[in-house]
């Protein structure tokens, strides 16, 4: 239970300092401090359990069928990156509370620094791989934030995206290679896992696991090739970086290397990749250290190298290497931490970070300056330092590993070059910036920063003494216990002394020492060879190829899309043409085994007048009067079609449909141009198009040749029998519409209503030029409404409208029904329009569609809702029949209301939408004034 | 309650029906009013039919009482139930956000977004092929008058394209639905479940025509490679609710192919099991690569949400051709979480547009934004979500979906995919932010109407809050959406549906 | 018979197909229109086609299935209601755009793009 609270405790307590950010820094600081120092505690009480081997450990479901639960284990490894996080958390704290200048959101800082030390936490503690990575892109994340705190400068972002991008596609392979790794096991419980080693190095998918764990763990702790974003992460603040570099972002990496040391590695494939990358980065790290003359960027390097010596260790394959690596994760935290502090002093008193101008400021600050010193040759491994311990570890283990086969006697070599290279640099950081002559015109003159804000360095240092003198008391059984997790069978016998005797180690380490030394002392030859290489900004390389990626998937986006309606066209008829052709290529045979109909006379001559219609159509599109009498002509005829296959209400619905369209088009054919004159085709479209066209007729037609002639058995036999019966009406079709598919109805009205509203939006405070003349120049006819006309469509009103009734009366039984008489209503109505003009029409109470549109729909509405009082579900029809004296008998249905919405609903829309394109070519626009600036 | 399935549909048709009236034509208050609590009756009404799916499994209704499946059927099974939800939560965000004023731009702003909502409901309800026509063309012509809202060129301009595209799409359909009812002689989609096993062989290849083509129809309303052009004009060029709203419209198309190519040709369709889908996986998989492309290349905020969108839609299609119930259970989570987030992300980028000046949301050094904290903390929120970073709910639908291809063996096809199109949309979406927020030179606009609207902020916190909100109930959330691909997959036999009477 | 009807359908399909690919808009919609007529005859023969049989119940005789004339009846109506709202929005793009191309970039020589209008159609160039 209690370890629950070690990562949710500074969770909790990222939001303090959002709340005392406002008051004093102390109170800010301290109260920043409070909840990781409980977890400190309740760590500290977790020990002698984790001592004894009970690891502790609490788990909660998450996500079942992901395997993804809320786990936490505390091991030996957890115990000590625990303390690391949480102990140097908290001298990171009480230092920044000095380094931060007034100016600065202390409570952002601070909360953004407590956010990232629980996402630490949560990587070291997780029992769960998912969760494991949960956490470990919430380091990237918080990172970036810490990164990018002084967010103004252009620095500070570029570095912080730079950094987000690398960890976080090391994040991406680093859920890979852990989904994997479940796969494979069957799990995401940790301890299972690691409880299943020779499972996974047997898998099939062991490699693909490691390489991409390895990726995951790579980019996080800066390993070469990965290493570029470290150095440009410093424009962190310093306490950041101090935390960042020393003890937890970096770390993150090798904690990853250790945590699945026991089951990824022992195998050549581990320890080949660990070990080379290892050893390229301790020495790129190293080398290229020795020439920052930023004080930071020379720790930044010397970070990089130290990182590759610990992934050295982890892939030289001895057990006490692994436990070396483990140790030098503890020394190197504790003096980077301390150096990367002095060097914040250093530039808070001073003002430069540039050891060219920082020069003799031992004089200034005598008392930061010893503790600089004494942490800069632990970092050179100078005895009775920690540094010293580890480094002599890896001496020792370099000389007893065969890793690379017949090739690893060049490991020792190499390594001494290393830490020869580490003394040169740690030299270089003492000498040039605390002797070697003045400070060189500095903005402010150095001085001793205030008492604690040394403090953090103080206690480093006297823990880099300590541990140097006596390891095996302060740090032997922590790194045991560490050990077991590492190696979970059995633990080799490891002695941490100053002293093993005189041995080549002890040897290493002084041909080490004085190498470094004569490097320094020849530096200017050093500096002049390495000055005639082309200084690379890594930063400019990075943004410079994200932004070539970015140039280029513009070119690409553009190549694809040119934003031509053809192109979109012909793509959706191709894919269509794939959708119809293929199972088209593979039937055997389109006719099926229905005997067909002999052909008869007036079929033939439809067809042909559809045919030559069609054409027509298209060859005349140039010239859009004629083009629109020919498609007339095929209307007409698809009308007469439905006649004559016996569908007696679609023939009629064809028809008034028809003149609507048609009215339609002619209105819209005053505001589009009447001809083309200029018809630009491209040869070659012509032919693409054709083409196109041809093959999606002839996939269109066979298909319905196809059906045509395959039999089938259908569900209509079913509205045959019980139309009367059930529907109360004898037109089969309408008693479909209005009562067994009643909602398609309910459905098409509304499409009407919407479009209605959808063209008055379009019509709304339109910006028309209207033509005076059409395009041969004969201008409009001069009497606009002739009498002639205005005379007869009066006198045929109410003819219509009687008409309209009977058809829509009718309906049920007989072909005809609400949809046919509305248009019937509607076109007479527009008739209207066109002959007498709309003023004339409005003087007589110009229609308002609104009402119309809505009444239909809500009556349509009601007729359905009203069968819930019967209990019967939507649209349920009803009917009866009465007989009165003088009538007769006669029916009633409910499904005549519900006809009657769609009787009103399609005049209000056809009205709607004639009338309002029609009122256009008038005088008075529609009501412009209703909408605000020619808004639609 | 047995009229429970269809009230998401007669809701927002009778809340729309009222608004028609002149009596509201200036009345804004009165219209926001009628929509929000028509809205949020939906909403009710969709949450319970989501519980009780869960408990009952799906709920048909038989619309004229008449037996399927003759008459129309609506099925609420937890996949569509899940959808209603998602699709009511959506709509209120927006339509809050709405409210600050951008709906009385033009005229008709509510009825027609509520018969968008009942559109898009209808097609997540209906079981009969007809009827989705029809559903279809109602969120299509909601859809182009709403594109249209605001006016200005380059909306005519995309909805001119939008409008004669779909139109083809319409067309289409239509011949789709002619060979399907040629072949199955029924309309009914459980029926044609139940037929699709033992069809006569001769008639298969027209099947096969019909469900291709059905393929490409839904292909375009989810914008899939080659369909795809449509969607980043649209989505950038029409109004900035609107554009949100149409987060959902995709998703139409995804789970129109649920119903046919997982439930109807599913695993025991027979012949013809999986159709389409071996042309689906390549098509899918270059979605996303040409959507990530476009995520680079986006200068603007919105552009870079459309081209998100098409990235997810890419996604999702993926768990579609994958067709096993952990895939489509993760296609349904990662259904709700990128339709609110990415909405969320077109609302955001509309505040963020106001108080950019000329800059608007290009991503090009301009004047601080008035509120930057506010904006900046949701922007952060928003884009990990999407980018799938820890905390937040991307990560649970991209673990997910790994999950299930890695189990149904199609590692290889499906997480270089995802990864990479993850790493672009992260980069991407870093350099964005950095430069909307970061990047700026001046001082802000004094111009305090700029400051976003109380409503405008509830509006896009809703949609953003669900990016943890997802994460802290994914337990029940995956349990549910394995429940409702589950029962996608084993589908209703219709004579276990006790309903219809006549 | 099947087969002439079939070919008048597939010739409509040509017809229209190349009119929609041309670039304009009045153009386009007729293809459409022409699209409509053919697909609703696609439609309507889902049905198979019967001469002379009743629509209308009477004692005995044979029915033409009457479901898919339903059907084309509802398309029909909803096609009319698309194809109104396209034309229109083709007048408003004339009005907007200054031409009736439907990418609404005027076509140099074309004597209708009055006012050579380039539409930026994207939110960000």
């Amino acid at each position: 239970m209690n370890l629950l609270w070690v990562p949710l405790l500074p969770l909790l307590g990222a939001l303090v300092p959002l709340l005392t950010g406002r008051m004093s820094r102390n109170v800010c600081a301290w109260s920043t401090a409070l909840l990781p120092a409980c977890a400190l505690i309740i760590v500290i009480s977790l020990i002698p359990e984790v001592m004894a081997q009970q690891l502790p450990s609490v788990h909660y479901d998450w996500v079942p069928i992901l395997g993804l639960s809320i786990s936490f284990f505390m091991d030996g490894l957890g115990l000590l990156f625990c303390f690391l996080i949480l102990g140097i958390g908290l001298l990171v704290i009480l230092y920044a509370r000095y380094y931060l200048s007034p100016t600065d959101n202390v409570g952002r800082f601070y909360s953004s620094l407590i956010l990232f030390m629980s996402a630490m936490l949560g990587v070291v503690l997780s029992a769960n791989l998912i969760q494991l990575w949960f956490f470990w892109e919430l380091t990237s994340v918080s990172s970036f934030l810490l990164i990018s705190f002084w967010s103004n400068k252009s620095d500070a972002r570029k570095g912080a995206r730079m950094a987000l991008t690398v960890t976080g596609a090391g994040g991406l392979a680093l859920l890979a290679g852990l989904l994997l790794i479940g796969q494979v096991v069957g799990t995401y419980d940790l301890q299972a896992v690691l409880a299943s080693g020779d499972t996974l190095r047997d898998s099939a998918l062991y490699p693909a696991i490691v390489i991409l764990v390895l990726l995951g763990a790579f980019t996080k702790s800066a390993q070469f090739p990965f290493h570029f974003w470290l150095p440009h992460a410093m424009s962190a603040p310093t306490p950041v970086s101090a935390y960042l570099h020393s003890a937890t972002m970096v770390k993150a990496g090798v904690f990853l290397l250790a945590r699945f040391y026991p089951v990824l590695s022992h195998t050549e494939l581990w320890f080949g990749i660990v070990s080379i990358v290892g050893l390229a980065t301790l020495l790129v790290g190293a080398y290229s250290a020795l020439f920052k003359h930023d004080l930071k960027g020379l720790l930044a390097y010397s970070t990089i190298s130290h990182l590759g010596l610990i992934t050295l260790l982890f892939g030289l394959d001895t057990d006490l290497a692994a436990i070396a690596a483990v140790f030098h994760i503890i020394n190197h935290a504790v003096f980077k931490a301390s150096l990367f502090m002095a060097a914040g002093i250093i530039d808070h008193e001073s003002g430069s970070r540039d050891m060219r101008r920082l020069n003799g400021l031992f004089k200034y600050m005598p008392y930061t300056a010893t503790l600089a010193m004494v942490a800069a040759s632990s970092m050179a491994g100078v005895p009775l330092l920690n540094g010293f311990l580890s480094k002599e570890m890896l001496f020792t283990e370099a000389l007893h590993q065969e890793t690379l086969g017949s090739m690893s006697w060049l490991i020792p070599i190499l390594v001494v070059v290393g830490g020869a290279l580490a003394v040169a640099y740690s030299l270089r950081f003492i000498h040039d910036v605390f002797f070697n002559g003045e400070p060189i015109n500095l903005p402010k003159t150095p001085h001793e920063p205030p008492r604690y804000m040394r403090v953090p360095v103080e206690i480093l240092v006297v823990l880099c003494l300590l541990v140097g003198i006596f390891p095996q008391f302060i740090v032997g059984d922590l790194l045991l216990s560490v050990g077991h997790a590492l190696m979970p069978n059995g633990v080799p016998y490891f002695s941490l002394s100053i002293w093993h005797g005189f041995n080549i180690p002890l040897l290493m380490s002084f041909i080490a020492v004085a190498g470094g030394m004569g490097l320094y002392y020849q530096r200017r030859h050093l500096f002049a060879f390495q000055s005639q290489f082309a200084e690379v900004d890594a930063k400019r390389v990075f943004e410079d190829s994200i932004q070539w990626l970015v140039t280029k998937a513009q070119f690409v986006q553009s190549f694809i899309d040119n934003g031509s309606f053809q192109r979109y066209a012909v793509w959706l008829v191709v894919a269509a043409l794939f959708a119809m052709g293929v199972p088209l290529l593979n039937m055997p045979e389109a006719a099926g085994i229905l005997p067909q109909t002999q052909v008869d006379p007036v079929i033939v001559i439809g067809a042909g007048l559809i045919i030559i219609g069609s054409i027509a159509t298209t060859l005349m599109s140039h010239r859009r009067l004629l083009s629109l009498v020919m498609i007339s002509i095929v209307g007409l005829v698809v009308s007469i079609a439905f006649a004559w296959f016996s569908a007696p209400d679609l023939a009629l619905t064809q028809l008034s449909v028809e003149v609507a369209t048609i009215i339609l088009f002619l209105l819209a054919l005053y505001f589009l141009p009447q001809k083309i004159t200029h018809l630009h085709l491209s040869p070659s479209r012509v032919v693409r198009d054709l083409a196109i066209a041809v093959l999606a007729g002839a996939f269109v037609g066979t298909l319905c040749y196809a059906m045509l002639t395959h039999p089938m058995t259908s569900i209509s036999d079913f509205f045959v029998a019980n139309s009367k019966t059930g529907g109360g009406g004898t037109n089969i079709v309408n008693v479909i519409l209005v009562d067994f598919r009643g909602f398609d109805t309910f459905g098409e009205i509304t499409v009407l209503g919407i479009a209605a509203l959808g063209i008055y939006k379009l019509l709304a405070g339109i910006r028309l030029f209207i033509p005076a003349a059409d395009s041969d120049g004969r201008s409009w006819a001069s009497e606009k409404n002739p009498l002639m006309l205005a005379q007869i469509s009066q006198s045929l009103l109410p003819l219509a409208l009687l008409v309209s009734a009977y058809i829509f009366l009718r309906g049920h039984n007989l072909p005809g029904g609400g949809f046919i008489a509305g248009l019937i209503t509607a076109i007479a109505l527009i008739q209207q329009y066109i002959a007498h003009g709309v003023g004339w029409m409005r003087d007589r109470g110009d229609l308002n569609f609104q009402w119309f549109i809505g009444g239909g729909l809500l009556i349509a509405c009601l007729s359905g809702v009203g069968s819930w009082i019967f209990e019967r579900p939507f649209l349920t029809s009803w009917f009866d029949y009465f007989s009165l004296p003088g009538v007769g008998k006669f029916e009633l249905a409910s499904a005549m209301v519900f006809d009657l919405g769609v009787y009103l609903t399609v005049i209000g829309a056809t009205l709607s939408i004639l009338a309002n394109l029609g009122k256009l070519t008038t005088t008075d626009r529609p009501v412009r004034s209703a909408v605000k600036g020619g808004h639609l | 309650m047995m009229h429970l399935p269809i009230l998401p549909i007669l809701l927002p048709f009778i809340g729309a029906v009222v608004l028609m009236f002149p009596f509201f034509n200036e009345r804004p208050v009165a219209q926001r009013q009628i929509t929000l609590i028509t809205l949020l009756l939906t909403l009710v009404a969709s949450g319970w039919l989501l519980h009780d799916s869960l408990l009952f499994g799906p709920l048909p209704y038989a619309l004229g009482d008449w037996r399927p499946p003759f008459g129309i059927l609506l099925l609420a099974d937890p996949l569509a139930a899940m959808m209603l939800v998602l699709t009511a939560v959506l709509a209120i965000s927006v339509s809050l956000y709405a409210a600050a004023g951008d709906d009385q731009s033009g005229r008709f702003f509510h009825p027609l977004f509520l018969f968008q909502l009942l559109g898009i409901n209808g097609a997540f309800l209906t079981a009969d092929v007809f009827n989705l026509f029809v559903f279809f063309e109602i969120l299509l012509i909601a859809s182009y008058s709403l594109l249209i809202h605001g006016g200005g060129r380059q909306r005519t301009q995309a909805a001119l394209h939008y409008v004669l595209y779909n139109l083809i799409g319409s067309a289409f359909f239509l011949i789709a639905l002619a060979i399907l009812y040629r072949v199955f002689g029924t309309l009914n989609l459980p029926d044609m479940a139940a037929k699709v096993g033992d069809l006569p062989s001769d008639i298969l290849p027209l099947a096969r025509a019909g469900g291709l083509l059905l393929l490409v129809v839904f292909g375009i309303k989810a914008a899939l490679l080659p369909m795809h052009f449509w969607l980043p004009n649209t989505y950038a060029a029409t109004s900035v609710p609107v554009a949100a709203l149409f987060a959902i419209m995709t998703k139409v198309g995804v789970y129109s192919m649920w119903r046919f190519h997982t439930a109807v040709f599913g695993d025991d369709a027979g012949e013809l099991s999986l159709l389409g889908m071996n042309w689906l996986w390549p098509m899918a998989i270059l979605t996303i690569v040409v959507g990530s492309f476009g995520v680079l290349a986006s200068r603007s905020l919105r552009w870079l949400a459309a081209n998100i969108i098409a990235v997810s839609v890419g996604t999702l299609l993926l768990t579609v051709a994958m067709a096993d119930v952990k895939a489509t259970a993760a296609g349904v989570y990662y259904t709700v979480h990128s339709t609110l987030l990415s909405a969320a992300l077109f609302l955001l980028a509309g505040l963020i547009q106001a108080q950019r000046g000329q800059a608007g949301d290009r991503f090009v050094r301009a004047r601080p934004l008035l509120q930057p904290r506010l904006l900046g903390i949701l922007f952060a929120v928003i884009a990990m979500a999407l980018v799938g970073l820890p905390p937040f709910s991307g990560f649970i639908g991209k673990v997910f979906i790994m999950q299930a291809a890695a189990e149904s063996g199609y590692i290889w096809r499906v997480w270089p995919a995802i990864l990479i199109s993850g790493l672009v949309t992260l980069i991407a979406l870093s350099r964005a932010g950095t430069t909307l927020f970061w990047r700026t030179q001046g001082l802000p606009s004094e111009n305090d109407n700029k400051v976003a609207h109380s409503s405008q902020i509830v509006g896009v916190s809703i949609l953003a809050l669900s990016a943890p909100l997802l994460v802290v109930f994914a337990g029940p959330l995956t349990d549910w959406s394995m429940l409702a691909s589950e029962w996608l997959h084993q589908g209703v036999q219709l004579r276990d549906l006790s309903v219809g009477s006549k | 018979m099947e087969l002439i009807y079939a070919i008048a359908v597939g010739v409509m399909v040509t017809c229209s197909v190349f009119l929609l690919l041309r670039g304009h808009t009045f153009t386009i919609v007729l293809g459409l229109t022409l699209l409509s007529y053919a697909v609703n005859l696609f439609l309507f023969a889902s049905g198979g086609l019967s001469l002379n049989s009743a629509a209308i119940l009477s004692d005995g005789g044979k029915y033409a299935d009457p479901l898919p004339q339903a059907l084309v009846l509802t398309a029909i109506v909803i096609g009319f209601a698309m194809t109104a709202f396209a034309l229109i929005l083709a007048i408003r793009a004339r009005a907007d755009l200054g031409n009736d191309q439907v990418d609404g970039k005027a076509i140099p020589g074309d004597v209708l793009g009055d006012k050579s209008v380039s539409a930026d159609k994207r939110a960000n160039s």
